[in-house]
C-alpha cells in the first residue's frame, strides 16, 4: 500500500516559507491499493489532494474522520468531488453521546461557519457511524478504537493483510500517568499501534511546551517517541506540527530527541511525501 | 493482556492523584486498581498483588450492619453499581485488618459508561465515618 502525506500540520494551517518544508496544511494522509482509497482526516491537506486530482485513478473513495476538530474536517468543503452526481464516496467517523455524525457534521458545513450546507452535496453519499469497531473496506481491514484527546477521538488502525498503518494525529498518551510509557495493558492506543509497520502519531510539543499545555490533547515529541518505542513500531512519523514550529524549529527538536537514540526509523512527517510500503 | 479503555485508563489515573481511598472494578467485579490510600484499608499493595478477581478481594472485608448482621453482597453499592448500572451509596462496618478494630464506613460508587454506551465497571470511593 502507498501512504501519501496532504497535511501535516496541526492546529490551523500554517503557510509561508518558514514552514515550506514540512508543509503547513492540516491533517489529511491517503492511504491507498490499486482501486480503493482511504483519506484519513479531511483537514486543509484535502483541498490539494482534490486539486491534483489524486482521487480520480481510484474506484472505491473512503474518507475517514478520527474526530471532529475543525483541524480535521475544514478540508471537507473543498472536496470538488461532492458535488459529483456520478461520485459515490464513504464518511466513516465518530458520533458523540447524543448527536449523530451527520448532525455534528452539519454544525460545520452549513452558514454562518460555511455557505454550503451537506444536504447540498449531490454525490451518493453513505455516512457511516464508527466508535470501538472492525470494520472491512475492500482490501482494508479497520480497527477503530477511542484514544485519550477531547470529545470522542479514534485512532485507525489499517491493514492490507501485509503491512500495518496506525493513524493517531491527536493523543495524549501521557496525560496523568507518571510512569509513561512502561506499561502497555494501561496505555491509551497502544493495542492500536503494536508492532505496526509504519505510526503516524501526534508529536505537537517541545518537552517545555507540553508543561503548560497538558490535557489539551496532544503529544510532546519525545512522548511521541516513547509511546512508538512501547508499541514496538518498525516507524514512526511525527505528525500534527504545532503551528508556532518552522522548520528549523522542527528540526532543531527533531535534533534533540531524535539523532541516533532509537531503534526504529523516525521521521518528521513531510507534505507532499510517499511512503511505500 | 487486555488494554484498558480510556475511561478506565483516566479513572485510574485519577484515583492515582487522589488521597481518598478508591477502588476501581471491572463489569465482572475483579479488582483491576486501587489507590495508595485504599491499600490501608484493604491491608495490601496494589504493587504486591496486582489486579484481584472479585472472589479473592471481596473475602477480605466483612461488611456489616449497625447490628453486626453481615450485609448481603446484593445490598452493597460496589455491587449495586455494577448490576443496576447505577450510582449507590451505604454504610457499614468493617474490621481492620491489621489490628482488628472496628471502622464504620461509607462508601459512594458510581458506574463507568463510556463513549458509545460501553459499559466498563465501577469506581468505588471509601469514607471513613470519624464520628461514629
Ligand atoms: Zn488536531
Ligand atoms: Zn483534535
Amino acid at each position: 500500500m502507498k501512504v501519501t502525506f496532504w497535511g501535516t500540520r496541526g492546529s490551523i494551517a500554517t503557510v509561508g516559507a518558514q514552514t515550506q518544508l514540512y508543509g503547513g496544511n492540516t491533517s489529511c494522509v491517503t492511504v491507498s491499493d490499486k482501486d480503493t482509497l482511504l483519506i484519513l482526516d479531511a483537514g486543509s491537506g484535502l483541498r490539494v489532494l482534490a486539486n491534483q486530482g489524486f482521487h480520480k485513478q481510484f474506484k472505491h473513495i473512503h474518507i475517514l474522520l478520527t474526530h471532529l476538530h475543525i483541524d480535521h474536517i475544514q478540508g471537507l468543503g473543498f472536496f470538488n468531488l461532492f458535488f459529483d452526481p456520478d461520485a459515490e464516496i464513504h464518511l466513516w467517523g465518530p458520533p458523540s453521546s447524543n448527536t449523530s455524525l451527520r448532525a455534528r457534521l452539519n454544525r460545520y458545513l452549513s452558514p454562518p461557519l460555511f455557505p454550503v450546507r451537506m444536504r447540498d452535496f449531490n454525490c451518493k453519499l453513505h455516512i457511516h457511524e464508527v466508535t470501538q469497531d472492525q470494520f472491512i473496506i475492500e482490501g482494508f481491514v479497520v480497527n477503530s478504537n477511542f484514544v485519550l484527546h477531547p470529545g470522542p477521538t479514534l485512532g485507525f488502525r489499517i491493514s492490507d493483510g501485509q503491512k500495518i498503518v496506525t493513524f493517531i494525529p491527536d493523543h495524549e498518551p501521557a496525560l496523568g500517568n507518571p510512569k509513561f510509557a512502561i506499561d502497555a495493558e494501561w496505555t491509551s492506543g497502544y493495542a492500536l499501534a503494536k508492532s505496526a509497520d509504519l505510526l503516524i502519531h501526534d508529536s505537537s510539543y517541545s518537552e517545555k511546551e507540553y508543561k503548560s499545555r497538558r490535557g489539551w490533547g496532544h503529544s510532546a515529541m519525545h512522548h511521541a517517541l516513547l509511546f512508538a518505542e512501547l508499541a514496538g513500531v518498525k516507524r514512526l512519523e511525527l505528525f500534527h506540527h504545532d503551528p508556532s514550529h518552522d522548520d528549523d524549529e522542527l528540526l532543531r527538536l527533531f535534533h534533540h530527541h531524535v539523532d541516533g537514540k532509537w531503534n526504529f526509523e523516525v521521521h518528521l512527517a513531510i507534505e507532499n511525501s510517499v511512503i511505500d510500503l | 493482556m487486555a488494554v484498558k479503555e480510556i475511561e478506565i485508563i483516566l479513572s485510574r489515573q485519577l484515583a492515582d492523584c487522589l488521597n481518598i481511598p478508591i477502588f476501581l472494578v471491572d463489569p465482572n467485579g475483579d479488582l483491576i486498581f486501587y489507590n495508595e490510600p485504599a491499600e490501608q484499608l484493604l491491608g495490601k499493595r496494589f504493587e504486591d498483588t496486582g489486579p484481584m478477581p472479585v472472589a479473592e478481594w471481596a473475602v477480605i472485608f466483612k461488611p456489616r450492619d449497625d447490628h453486626g448482621n453481615l450485609i448481603p453482597p446484593e445490598n452493597l453499592p460496589l455491587v449495586k453499581s455494577l448490576s443496576l448500572k447505577i450510582p449507590a451509596h451505604g454504610s457499614f462496618w468493617i474490621e481492620n485488618i491489621q489490628n482488628k478494630t472496628k471502622h464504620a464506613l461509607s462508601v459512594t460508587s458510581l458506574p463507568i459508561i463510556g463513549q458509545a454506551n460501553r459499559f466498563l465497571g465501577a469506581l468505588a470511593i471509601f469514607w471513613e465515618n470519624k464520628q461514629s
